[in-house]
């Protein structure tokens, strides 16, 4: 009897050791459970991810001919060079300010001083490496265009010139064209265009 | 009865905890070191990718603005990977037949994107928006390392969290001139705290709220 008894506790010492066993490993498997990625990598999209949901692999969609951006909408009085009669504009549709013009200098050397040179001779890095050489701003061509010329280009391209309306907001567009208006100026400006009392000052500069 | 121990038992005992001791130092250290490694934070791997985009020549070498490719970086969150578009405005006509530029030109004929390699990925439970960091004086150089001297684009810090918050608990450490802040080749001049002060002020930098909870986490 007392041995029966014996080999009963063994037995359930035994499956008890067993429990606790797959109860140790459990918890390590929990503890392990902490590892997974779900908040780092959550199901959604975010810009530019890719989608197999889509056949083009894209999760962005893209937008159907002649949207226009709620941004756009509101500065649309500034979109197109074109008077209604289809001649190019003259006078740009924004204030011409200092502001403006320094807008300009700075969008310029980003998007364009790359090709044309911070001059606008047209003898930027890119063309040095074998892109076509752009006209130089001094061109008694491009003198005379009317304003809504470099805007209009500038949106659409011309000839190797890819289009840049993605890149550059209406508003840019005008502050460029004003600044390469400020680019030929300088080109043919001489001393007399200085006012007296800062000639002092320029010329000490030029050295 | 004789001895169950000899007299050497003492000494292995005494060793052994300290053995005991120094193991579990010696994980923590490996734990620590593997966290912070390269392995783990990628930075400094240059990674793979469908065309070998170097940074170094095109910023560099061609003098190309961060803003002529990542357009976004002003006014989004996003900082922007330049489509197609951008790359074939230059390549439509120089390097045009390099077997290299395959994958952009097919991209191009095929209108299909080309799939980078994401070289910068925050967790998703963080909100970032590069347009405010972009417009308070900090430049992309601070986060991404020299961009302007990779050869291939890798990592320039670990975006961990206590990274972050080391610039956001100090960041008159950090920020600069508005005019630097696409400045690849700018350095923390030697009076930066006073500098930085000076600035925090000037872009309007109210530090009371850039280590709450939500700033990020939103």
């Amino acid at each position: 009897m007392m041995k029966d008894e014996c080999r009963m506790t063994n037995a359930m010492f035994a499956r008890l050791r067993r429990v606790r066993v797959i109860l140790h490993s459990a918890f390590i498997l929990l503890l392990f459970s902490a590892c997974r990625q779900g908040m780092y990598n959550q199901a959604k999209q975010k810009p530019l991810s890719q989608s197999d949901f889509f056949s083009d692999g894209a999760s962005a969609r893209p937008l159907p001919l002649h949207t226009i951006s709620r941004e756009s909408a509101s500065t649309d009085a500034l979109i197109g060079a074109t008077n209604p009669d289809g001649t190019l504009v003259t006078k740009p549709p924004v204030p011409l300010t200092k502001e403006l013009l320094y807008r300009g200098k700075e969008r310029f050397e980003i998007y364009c001083a790359v090709c044309h040179d911070r001059t606008g001779s047209g003898n930027g890095m890119i063309v040095q490496r074998g892109f076509p050489h752009p006209p130089a701003f001094t061109e008694t061509r491009l003198r005379n265009a009317p304003i809504g010329h470099f805007y209009d280009v500038i949106t659409n391209g011309y000839g190797a010139m890819y289009p840049y309306a993605a890149r550059v907001e209406p508003r840019d567009r005008w502050a460029i064209a004003a600044y390469i208006r400020a680019l030929q100026l300088s080109r043919s400006g001489t001393i007399n265009d200085v006012p007296t009392d800062q000639r002092a000052e320029l010329e000490s500069q030029v050295q | 009865m004789p001895q169950i121990f000899s007299r050497r038992a003492n000494t292995i005992a005494r060793l052994s905890i300290i053995l005991i001791v120094l193991f579990f130092i010696a994980l923590g250290w490996l734990g620590y070191a593997g966290f912070w490694s390269s392995y783990t934070t990628m930075v400094n791997v240059p990674l793979t990718q469908p065309v070998p985009f170097s940074h170094k020549h095109h910023v560099t070498d061609d003098g190309i603005d961060c803003r002529y490719c990542h357009t976004g970086v002003e006014n989004a969150r996003f900082a922007g990977v330049p489509p197609t578009e951008t790359c074939m405005t230059c390549h439509s006509q120089i390097f045009r037949d390099a077997p290299m530029l395959e994958p952009v030109r097919a991209s191009l004929r095929e209108n299909v994107p080309i799939r980078w390699n994401r070289v910068n990925d925050l967790p998703d439970f963080v909100y970032f928006d590069h347009s405010i960091h972009v417009q308070k004086g900090i430049g992309c150089s601070t986060c991404h390392g020299p961009v302007d001297q990779m050869p291939l684009t890798w990592k320039g810090e670990s975006l961990y969290m206590k990274w972050c918050l080391d610039c956001h608990r100090a960041p008159q450490n950090f920020v600069r001139e508005n005019s630097d802040v696409f400045n690849m080749r700018w350095h923390a001049p030697s009076d930066q705290k006073v500098r930085g002060a000076q600035l925090l002020i000037a872009h309007h930098i109210e530090t009371e709220h850039l280590t709450d909870c939500s700033t990020c986490h939103r």
